[in-house]
C-alpha cells in the first residue's frame, strides 16, 4: 500500500501516513474553509489500511489550530483507527496528542476526542 | 429608515484596532485577513495563550461570516456583491480583545438565529461542553460544509456571552450585530 504524503499550506496540515511502518502524521494548521474534501484522501487511505494494518500503529498528531469543520473530519480519522484499534488490540494503536504548554485549549480538545472514541490517548506536552 | 450601517461602522471602528473591514469577504481574503491578525497579535506583543484564543476565534467567525452570512439586498450586492460583511477586532484592555461583526440576515433567518444564540448564552461550561461533544460526533455537515459547531466553539473558548442586536434594514432584511469578546 502505498505512503500517503500531503505537503502543509497555510490552512492545511501537513500528512505522512505510512502503511509499512503503521507511522502516522499530522501536523500543522487545519482551518480549510471547506475541510471535507482535504480530509477525503486521508479517511480513504485509512479505510484500506484498517483491512490489512501494521502490527502497531503509532498516531502522532501536532496541531497548532484546528477549525470546527476540521475537528469533525478528524474524528472521522479517528473512528478509522478504531476499527484498527478493535482488530489489533491495545497494543495495536497508539495515539500522540501532542500540545503546547500553555494550549489548554488543544488539550481539552484532545481530551474530547478521547471521551467519545474508545482508544487511549497519550497527551504529550510541548515545550514552547 | 433603514439601520445605517457605514454610521454603525463608523462608530466601532476606532480605538486600537487590529483589523477592519467593510465589503466583499472570500475564502482568499479570509486568509490575508487570519495573516494580519497574526500579525497584529505579534506586534503588539501578546502571550502565546492570549494569541491562539484569539486567533482561534477569528478563524471560526470569519468562517462562520463567510459561509453563514445570507445574501445581502440587491443594492448591496451591486455594490459589493454576493458575499458582504464587516468587522471590526480590536483590543479593549490587557489581555482583553473585542470582535464585533455585522451581516445581513434575512427577516425569516432571524429568530432561528436568535434562539440558538440565546440558547448558548444560557449554558453553563459543562453544558457547553456536552453540547460540542454531541454536535461534534452527529455525523453531519450543514449544507454550506460548516459543522454547526462554530458559535459554541467560540463560547467554549472565550467563557463570555454573545453580545447581539438585529437591526432593521428592509421589509425583508435585517443587519446582525454580534460582538465576540476575547480574554485569558
Amino acid at each position: 500500500m502505498e505512503t500517503l504524503s500531503l505537503q502543509g499550506s497555510p490552512k492545511t496540515p501537513t500528512v505522512e501516513m505510512n502503511a509499512e511502518t503503521g507511522v502516522i502524521e499530522i501536523k500543522g494548521r487545519s482551518i480549510p474553509e471547506n475541510s471535507i474534501d482535504f480530509y477525503r484522501p486521508v479517511v480513504d487511505w485509512l479505510d484500506k489500511y484498517s483491512e490489512s494494518p501494521a502490527n502497531e500503529t503509532v498516531v502522532n498528531i501536532q496541531l497548532e489550530y484546528f477549525n470546527t469543520s476540521s475537528s469533525k473530519c478528524i474524528l472521522d480519522v479517528f473512528k478509522k483507527l478504531e476499527t484498527v484499534y478493535k482488530k489489533n488490540g491495545e497494543k495495536g494503536v497508539v495515539i500522540n496528542w501532542y500540545y503546547e504548554e500553555d494550549d489548554e485549549d488543544m488539550l481539552e480538545a484532545g481530551e474530547d476526542y478521547q471521551s467519545i472514541l474508545k482508544i487511549p490517548f497519550k497527551m504529550i506536552e510541548l515545550e514552547e | 429608515m433603514a439601520f445605517d450601517i457605514e454610521e454603525w461602522y463608523k462608530e466601532v471602528n476606532n480605538g486600537d484596532v487590529v483589523l477592519s473591514h467593510y465589503g466583499a469577504i472570500t475564502a482568499n481574503a479570509i486568509t490575508l485577513m487570519l495573516n494580519d491578525i497574526e500579525q497584529g497579535l505579534y506586534d503588539r506583543n501578546e502571550k502565546s495563550k492570549l494569541r491562539k484564543k484569539v486567533y482561534n476565534v477569528m478563524v471560526e467567525a470569519l468562517q462562520n461570516l463567510f459561509h453563514h452570512a445570507d445574501l445581502p439586498p440587491q443594492n448591496v450586492i451591486d455594490k459589493f456583491g454576493k458575499k458582504f460583511a464587516t468587522f471590526v477586532l480590536k483590543k479593549e484592555g490587557e489581555n482583553n480583545y473585542s470582535f464585533i461583526s455585522g451581516n445581513f440576515i434575512r427577516k425569516d433567518r432571524v429568530k432561528f438565529i436568535k434562539d440558538r444564540i440565546d440558547q448558548i448564552n444560557h449554558l453553563s461550561p459543562d453544558e457547553l461542553k456536552i453540547l460540542y461533544k454531541l454536535i461534534l460526533n452527529n455525523n453531519e455537515f450543514s449544507d454550506k460544509g460548516g459543522g454547526g459547531l462554530g458559535l459554541v466553539d467560540i463560547a467554549k473558548r472565550t467563557g463570555h456571552e454573545y453580545h447581539y442586536m438585529f437591526h432593521n434594514y428592509t421589509d425583508d432584511f435585517y443587519f446582525f450585530c454580534l460582538k465576540i469578546t476575547i480574554s485569558t
